[in-house]
């Protein structure tokens, strides 16, 4: 099993930032840790790999006991960091080569693998050029690529995509589908719950230091929140949407709640509601299937984490 | 007492210390020449200027034209702010800014490897420039006899015990200010009372023991006489308080180290 995690717990001070964590993952599925900041997803990713210890709990990565063993875990395992932390002095290539040396491998053997490599991350035209002059995608899938310079049994990502424009995003989804096909098992860090849904075959929803949900996404969608939702914007009668809310929004669904502007009605069937907006000109829709953010912050609040 | 003794379950390899090493040596092969150029500039400029032209005032100084007294006293504080310098500033830059450190850690390679990679790398680079002084030296023909080629191992162990003094002050930085401190309240006092300069015979007597205890002025010590042709006193006195000095500042790093990195 690549990894398996039984009652974790870390805490800073009086402040338990991991509090009781219970996962396991199985060769070739994709994991998804979501959560708000601070809901402990990057710590738990640095006791994982043994960079910080734990208050309690078993961790096994790759086998091996951590912290124990997590130098030996480590060699079988790629990391790909929230912050980019390529090495500026060197070129796309050396990166691969200097990283690959940190698993004691041998450099004709790191050297065979980089064309391989580059051309993964499409870089194959840029190995000789310095990592300044990388733009912020390419970036991103250079450190992908060098996480895979060992041919780890698990990668591990945190928050891969975070600050990158929608064609790059999606390119590093494809990289990572690709690497799943290939049977490669990921741990994934993110709050895109759109790139959980897409990625991962389990997720779970941390907060306060611990799952409040755990499944496949339609699973959670389906265990935590009503299938269907209509938001709503606008004026009514001269008045805000809140207005109209009060007046007409319990009636016409299951549950509904106030965003600042918005209405978010929630419900089975919301065909009857969406046939009385239709006769309400000043309001604006959209109707769609409920999400994994839907979910995410049903349960985790909507007000700001920072 | 919380701090993540990571060493008793992982003991460092020299694998995984040579790895970090030979990162240092990669990027500073690209900038050799410049660098090793940069780093003769000062020492040769002090060199030249104090020894010839105040030397050219001076009468003997300790039995030698100032110049030969110079030299021994050029090589070793010359290596001091080599490993000194790659060991703040560099180190600082790869620890914290461009956290190359972090990016280490994720892969089979210990903290501890990494503080003794960077340690044993800021000491070889600080070789490199005590070397190069020693060659321009003994081209002038400040060195009298094959002694001088003990200054090699020397100077490596200068490097060593200043590479470690100076990690213990990269771990404690927040921020590249805080090195002025230690170059105007360490370095550069100790440079002044540890026989560089002048023999410590100058200094009030106070002074003198106090200095007796820096580690510039045991490798001082060593240096002169060997540069002179002639065998040191007290010479495993002078190794010994070295060697202390390397170990001390290394275990204080990785005390340090894993405080700051590990939790």
């Amino acid at each position: 099993m690549p990894l398996s995690v039984k009652g974790l717990f870390k805490a800073y001070g009086q402040k338990s930032v991991v509090a009781g964590l219970d996962f396991e993952l199985a060769r070739g599925e994709c994991f998804g840790l979501l959560g708000p900041n601070g809901a402990g997803k990057t710590t738990s990713l640095r006791l994982i790999l043994g960079l910080a210890r734990a208050d309690g709990g078993e961790i096994s990565l790759c086998g091996e006991p951590v912290p124990e063993r997590s130098r030996e875990a480590r060699a079988r395992v790629g990391v790909v960091p929230q912050a980019d932390n390529l090495d500026p002095d060197f070129s796309a290539a050396e990166n691969l080569l200097t990283y690959g040396r940190y698993f004691g491998m041998k450099d004709a053997d790191i050297r065979a693998r980089i064309p391989r490599l580059l051309a993964f991350a499409g870089l194959e035209d840029r190995g000789g050029e310095g990592i300044r002059s990388l733009s912020g995608g390419m970036k991103r899938r250079l450190t992908l690529a060098r996480a895979l310079v060992n041919d780890p049994d698990l990668l591990i990502l945190d928050e891969p995509t975070t600050g990158l424009d929608p064609q790059a995003r999606h390119l590093i989804w494809e990289r990572l589908k690709l690497l799943l096909q290939r049977g490669t098992t990921i741990l994934i860090t993110t709050h895109f719950m759109e790139e959980a849904e897409r990625l991962c075959s389990r997720v779970g929803i941390m907060d306060g230091g611990r799952f409040i949900a755990q499944g496949s996404p339609r699973e959670v969608i389906a265990g935590n929140i009503e299938p269907q939702v209509v938001e709503i914007y606008g004026e009514w009668q001269g008045q805000g949407v809140t207005a109209w809310a009060e007046a007409h929004a319990a009636a016409l669904c299951s549950r509904f709640e106030t965003s600042g502007e918005t209405v978010f009605c929630y419900g089975a069937d919301l065909r009857p509601l969406m046939a009385h907006l239709d006769g309400q000109p000043g309001l604006r829709t959209l109707h769609r299937p409920a999400n994994l953010e839907d979910v995410f912050l049903r349960i985790t609040g909507r007000e700001l984490r920072d | 007492m919380s701090t993540f003794d990571a060493s008793a379950i992982c003991p460092p390899r020299l694998a995984g210390i040579l790895a970090v090493w030979r990162r240092n040596f990669l990027v500073w092969r690209k900038l050799a020449l410049p660098s090793i150029l940069g780093n003769l500039a000062d020492p040769m400029i002090y060199m030249f200027g104090l020894g010839y032209g105040l030397g050219g005032l001076l009468p003997q100084v300790g039995g030698v034209s100032y110049i030969a007294f110079l030299a021994a006293g050029t090589i070793c504080s010359s290596t001091m702010n080599a490993a000194t310098f790659e060991a703040l500033y560099s180190a600082f830059s790869r620890m914290h800014v461009q956290k190359t450190w972090e990016a280490i850690m994720n892969a089979p390679v210990s903290l501890d490897e990494i503080v003794g990679g960077e340690i044993l790398w800021a000491a070889t680079k600080s070789l490199l420039s005590g070397c190069a002084i020693l060659v321009v030296a003994a081209l002038l023909g400040l060195t009298h006899s094959f002694l001088a080629l003990w200054l090699v191992p020397l100077v490596f162990l200068v490097g060593l015990a200043f590479s470690a003094l100076g990690m213990i002050v990269t771990l404690l930085a927040r921020s590249y200010d805080f090195f002025m401190y230690y170059f105007t309240l360490v370095v550069t006092p100790m440079m002044l009372v540890s026989g560089v300069f002048f023999p410590m015979s100058q200094l009030p007597p106070l002074v003198q023991t106090l200095s007796h205890l820096l580690p510039l002025s045991h490798g001082v010590e060593l240096a002169r006489p060997l540069m002179l042709g002639r065998v040191p006193e007290d010479i495993l006195l002078h190794l010994f308080a070295l060697i202390l000095c390397a170990l001390a500042g290394y275990l204080a790093s990785l005390r340090l180290a894993r405080k700051r990195l590990l939790d």
